[in-house]
């Protein structure tokens, strides 16, 4: 068949489709679209498939079979979404994905850990035994102002507080921490570097400060505040950095896959534990904001919701559960 | 042919050609978008900061949203483009060439910080003009692809000639690209046309260029199936 015969036999046919993809490109005309109409859309895709494989077999002109190629990717776009359960995944996700993802990976999550909390720790020592050492970490202003914000004298915490800046400080908490946390996650695509360096850097960080408020005598503000949010918010800073140390290591030492297929492999596991640290980092920050700041409550109230917290944050992640299929 | 087309089979049996975008298009889309946001931020600052401190609150808050999640967004609901991709006419899919979904446009924007590193997403730049399909690190691990979503125009229109057959016998791509000389002379000048028709001037009845040039049109006109 010529291709001028081949043309006035299918025209039809593709301008049917494409009237029917300009339909459904269009949110608005997309809704008046009628079940028996929507039916023909994979009859007329297999049609199109059928003409453009002829019309490249034959050697049509180009420019026809650049027609034809240009409907077919239409029609494959729409014929193709994928449908999404997302209120579905998200419960399953928080009952059992995200814990059970974590234990999954107990070794990377406990070396994760201790690449955080192992400097914290060593500096804390060191602080406390040479008080100086604070300023090699933190630079001087900023040691000054946490020691305003934490001067049990004063008569709010955290920072100058007015009736309304409980939410002002909740909307920095989400924009700086949630922030932080996807950085310490994405850098670690740079064969680990990034998100190791966020982890120790934010640990020493952590401990120096820690220290220097032992060394100074603030302890009865300074734990109080942050054993409340600590709980939620350190382990997802270390989550996150795991997350990012497993996109790196899966680069690294990539084992029977070539890289590239590693990585993707590697990035729809660690992207999960993503999700679930963004979900802590959210519930950390509403507790540093509503809740440890406030001044109405006791100092022992503090501690013991605060002792809480951790221990429920531990159980929830590492209770052993079934695995279930998705 | 040195396009830079990405060829995807597809379970129906062909082949769909994605014309990938390169990092010029791309770094003005994003600039576009950069533009839109900090626009954004403006209209926002000015409209919260009268509410005070609360106010203060819900634009930090809309700030982590328009860095992290506007791009998400956007891609899920407007067909896997964000405004500045839609002004530069190209659009995110799936390596398989299927539209973009949740998981992959959540990565590759999450690591958009990666390739932000460590200024002017030098890391993303470097990735992008050393990998042969354009991809930034966050398309890499996210398996997407950036493509040009072009609307189809036809250009091409023959000549109607007197339907000539071949002198010789000519395979089937020897035909194609006379029929797509033939579509596409009115592009070229008088002058690249007749340098072209003359390289067929040993098989061609025609004494001048003019002559021979209408000869391949009407060749053209015999392989379109025109009698």
């Amino acid at each position: 068949m010529r291709q001028e015969e081949f043309e006035k036999q299918y025209t039809s046919i593709w301008q049917e489709s494409e009237q029917l993809f300009n339909q459904f490109d269009s949110r608005s005309e997309r809704k008046k679209l009628d079940q028996e109409t929507l039916n023909q859309l994979p009859n007329l895709y297999r049609a199109l498939c059928h003409s453009l494989a002829i019309a490249k077999e034959r050697q049509y002109s180009p420019y026809l079979i650049e027609y034809l190629d240009n409907l077919v990717l239409r029609g494959h776009q729409i014929l193709y979404s994928k449908r999404t359960y997302l209120l579905y995944k998200i419960i399953h996700f928080v009952a059992h994905g995200f814990p059970s993802e974590i234990q999954k990976q107990k070794l990377l999550f406990w070396m994760s850990m201790l690449i955080f909390f192992g400097p914290s720790l060593i500096l804390l020592t060191l602080t406390i035994l040479n008080p100086d050492l604070v300023y090699s970490i933190v630079p001087p202003n900023q040691v000054s102002q946490i020691e305003s914000m934490y001067d049990p004298e004063a008569s709010v915490l955290g920072r100058e507080r007015e009736s309304d800046s409980d939410f002002y400080m909740f909307g920095h908490y989400i924009w700086n921490n949630i922030g932080i946390g996807f950085r310490t996650f994405a850098t670690g695509i740079l064969f680990t570097m990034g998100s190791i360096f966020f982890l120790t850097f934010n640990g020493l960080f952590f401990g120096a400060i820690s220290a220097h408020i032992i060394n100074i005598k603030y302890t009865s503000t300074f734990f109080p505040f942050v054993i409340g949010h600590g709980s939620f918010e350190l382990t997802a800073i270390v989550i996150c950095g795991m997350a990012g140390i497993k996109l790196g290591w899966s680069i690294i030492a990539p084992g029977n896959l070539t890289r590239l297929d590693s990585l993707k492999l590697a990035t729809e596991k660690a992207v999960l534990l993503v999700y679930g640290a963004a979900l802590f980092l959210l519930i950390a920050a509403f507790i540093e904001a509503f809740w440890s700041s406030s001044t109405l409550l006791t100092t022992t109230t503090k501690y013991s919701v605060g002792t809480f917290l951790w221990i429920f944050v531990y159980v929830y992640l590492l209770w052993p559960r079934k695995l279930v299929s998705k | 042919m040195l396009d830079t087309n990405h060829t995807v089979e597809v379970p129906e049996g062909i082949e769909l050609n994605l014309p990938l975008a390169g990092p010029v298009v791309r770094s003005l889309a994003f600039m576009i978008d950069m533009a839109i946001r900090i626009g954004v931020y403006f209209v926002i600052g000015t409209i919260f900061g009268v509410m005070g401190r609360f106010g203060g609150g819900l634009f930090l808050i809309f700030i982590f949203l328009l860095e992290w999640a506007y791009p998400i967004l956007f891609e899920i609901y407007n067909q896997g483009a964000t405004p500045g991709k839609k002004m530069m006419g190209i659009k995110v899919v799936n390596d398989d060439g299927t539209p973009i979904t949740w998981g992959p446009s959540i990565v590759r924007n999450l690591l958009r910080a990666a390739d932000a590193f460590p200024v002017f997403y030098l890391v993303g730049l470097i990735s992008m003009m050393i990998h042969h399909q354009f991809k930034r690190l966050g398309d890499l691990a996210a398996g997407t692809l950036v493509i040009h979503k072009n609307s189809y125009t036809p250009s091409g229109s023959l000549q109607n000639e007197k339907p000539q057959q071949a002198p010789v016998n000519l395979t089937l791509e020897e035909q194609r690209a006379i029929l797509h000389f033939g579509e596409r002379s009115h592009q070229l000048s008088e002058a690249r046309n007749h340098e072209l028709a003359d390289i067929l001037s040993p098989i061609l009845e025609g004494k001048d260029a003019k002559e021979r040039m209408s000869n391949i049109v009407s060749m053209a006109n015999w392989f379109r199936g025109r009698r």
